[in-house]
């Protein structure tokens, strides 16, 4: 497997990242046990198997840099910084959540880290993401600004109107595309008629890379090369990340629309077993760090559940709070 | 003071906030060396310089939702939206986003823009550059919706919609643009949610919005020649709503009519006359609130039919005439 690290990711950046992963995908699977036991309401939708573009992409990424997300954004807000506990008490709606328990899943943002927010309309961040690299050119805060998306969004008027917008304006955004395969039902292949979304870049006299999205190292790559070409002045540019979401769609999928062998086949790809495959082989840390790593991860999630189910409830009498800035 | 014109008054707001604060910026279609659809970014950009007002491309869901990720992120945009009918194109941006980011976030994140934007009939655009859709804002909790009437109150209200940290859709009216009036030169906020009482009466109220207003007011000089006193109430804001003065109006004068150039059916004025039927005036009531809006139809593009379509001083003078004349009778 290739093995080329970008400068600015240390061996211990590496390790993080490694925990991060576990992180993304032992929250969202936390998350689907207590949907399925009814204690989380509402809805989710779940990004496992997709890790390896949310941790990849913000590796390249500082504080001052920003991040809008999508409606399956728990793993964007760990890669950014987000603290699962908080996250989680979001989830259960409790007042200690990032959002005082009145977003819930698709709306947690963390505005000190960078997060500009999940977003609950499908291509909804777009024009959000060229905004804010529009502030930082304006006021030449040296930032940049990664807009996750999916393949569906790809579709929307948005997609066209603000990667024209931030290209016309040369604005520091990195659109990624996380391509896993599928909208709510729709197959990319009957949703689009051409094989690659980044090939969409041409039209915006932008550069479109497609790279492996379960392969961190791909990922990172990709995105030093584009947060460069960002933070240069040269514009935004989109990498497409081809992934796959091993759940469904949200929590009342029955998968009708895919295959079983079809789902197998993107589980051998697994994001998590191949990095840490690879840092084994190159002797960044041994299969007992794997292990204790991974242990470590899966009591951050207990912790984070314990911390939620412990923390209160809103008041009613907070309804109306927030609406309007005083 | 001197008397400048509606559409000066507004681009006199936005040129004195952008010499004082380097946080607002423009952005439109065509608002750059064109100046505007209508004039009103008129030798901005010689002034501010082509990254203060800038010129878009046309493309509504880019710019509304530019606007919110740049003032989500520190600065204070003013959206040109170039014509209000334009404003469907760019809603998912304000329904969706604007309005609601900082009660979905738990009260982090300010959205401080103004979207400015011609809206109402009269110039012969038909159907779709003539609408009056503002009760469809007003029914996002999130957004702030103000409708000035007239020169002074385009200058104040769009100052504090400038210093407002919610998203303010600001709606000019096209043919008010050229009407003008005494104006202060320096700046002046008139504050949000405050209504104005344009004339005094004790016989009815008449609560108009935008060119409705002046529509209100030259009925009610014919009504005064006839002995009827109307008082004529401008919201001048629709959220927030000023409810304390217009209940206090219809307490004075015991009968109530509103008059909106937008359709009848679902506008604002229902609201209002509810506010009225539910709060403590409705005991004070003479007759039936009456309410007058557009007719149920696209904006037509005959001049006849256009007209036909909206209320007019006639109907104002006949409606006013009939609540008062119905109490005279009955006494």
């Amino acid at each position: 497997m290739n093995f080329q690290v970008p400068e600015k990711v240390s061996n211990e950046k590496l390790i993080e990242l490694y925990e991060q992963m576990w992180l993304i995908r032992l929250f969202d699977e936390k998350v689907d046990e207590f949907f399925a036991k009814g204690k989380i309401h509402g809805t989710t939708h779940l990004a496992v198997g997709q890790e390896a573009s949310a941790a990849g992409v913000c590796a390249l990424l500082d504080d001052s840099d920003k991040i809008t997300s999508t409606h399956r954004g728990h793993g964007h807000c760990i890669a950014k910084g987000a603290d699962v506990n908080n996250m989680m008490a979001e989830l259960f709606g409790r007042t200690t959540g990032y959002c005082k328990g009145k977003g819930g899943s698709m709306h947690i943002a963390d505005l000190e880290k960078g997060n500009l927010g999940a977003n609950g309309i499908v291509g909804g961040g777009f024009a959000i993401a060229t905004g804010a690299a529009l502030t930082s050119k304006m006021r030449n805060e040296g930032y940049v600004v990664a807009c996750f998306f999916g393949d569906g969004a790809s579709n929307e008027g948005s997609f066209h109107e603000a990667i024209n917008l931030a290209s016309v304006w040369q604005l520091p955004v990195v659109f990624v595309c996380e391509n896993n395969q599928y909208g709510m039902s729709g197959s990319v292949n009957d949703m689009t008629n051409i094989k690659n979304i980044a090939d969409r870049a041409v039209s915006y006299g932008i550069p479109g890379t497609v790279v492996d999205g379960n392969n961190i190292f791909d990922v990172m790559n990709a995105m030093e090369e584009a947060a460069d070409h960002a933070r240069n002045g040269n514009g935004p540019s989109i990498i497409e990340c081809k992934t796959y979401r091993w759940k469904g769609h949200s929590k009342s999928d029955a998968k009708k629309y895919r295959t079983r062998d079809e789902e197998q086949e993107w589980r051998s790809k697994d994001p998590i077993k191949r990095m840490r495959d690879n840092l084994i082989e190159q002797g960044i840390f041994t299969e007992e760090d794997a292990e204790r790593i991974k242990k470590e991860a899966v009591q951050k999630i207990e912790d984070s559940v314990e911390f939620a189910l412990n923390s209160p409830e809103p008041d009613v009498s907070t309804l109306l709070e927030d609406v309007y800035a005083e | 003071m001197r008397e400048i014109t509606y559409l000066e008054a507004v681009r006199e707001a936005l040129s004195q906030e952008m010499r004082q604060n380097e946080d607002v910026y423009m952005l439109g279609e065509d608002i750059g060396v064109y100046g505007g659809a209508f004039g009103v970014s008129r030798g901005m950009i010689e002034e501010f310089g082509p990254e203060r007002i800038r010129n878009t491309p046309i493309s509504e869901a880019a710019i509304s939702g530019a606007a919110i990720g740049s003032a989500l992120t520190g600065m204070r945009p003013i959206l040109e939206l170039q014509f209000s009918d334009f404003i469907t194109i760019a809603m998912d941006n304000l329904a969706n986003q604007a309005a609601k980011i900082r009660y979905m976030y738990g009260g982090k994140g300010t959205i401080p823009i103004v979207v400015r934007t011609p809206s109402g009939s009269g110039t012969g655009a038909a159907a779709q550059h003539s609408q009056s859709l503002e009760a469809w804002v007003a029914h996002i909790p999130g957004l702030k919706v103000v409708q000035p009437s007239s020169a002074s109150d385009a200058k104040g209200l769009l100052k504090a919609a400038m210093d407002d940290d919610n998203p303010v859709i600001f709606y000019e009216h096209k043919l008010l643009y050229k009407t003008s009036e005494d104006v202060p030169e320096e700046q002046y906020s008139i504050p949000l949610g405050k209504a104005d009482i344009k004339r005094e009466g004790t016989d009815a109220t008449i609560v108009a919005t935008g060119v409705m207003v002046h529509r209100a007011l030259e009925a009610a000089g014919k009504l005064a020649e006839k002995g009827i006193e109307a008082e004529v109430v401008d919201p001048r804001t629709l959220v927030p709503f000023d409810v304390e003065t217009v209940v206090e109006s219809v307490k004075k004068t015991g009968r109530l009519l509103v008059v909106h150039e937008a359709v009848k059916f679902g506008g604002i004025g229902g609201e209002i006359t509810s506010i009225v039927a539910e709060s403590e005036a409705f005991d004070y009531l003479d007759h039936p609130i009456r309410r007058l809006g557009a007719a149920f139809v696209p904006v037509p593009y005959n001049p006849t039919l256009e007209k036909a379509a909206i209320p007019s001083v006639e109907e104002i003078i006949a409606n006013v005439g009939e609540m008062v004349n119905y109490q005279s009778e009955e006494e």
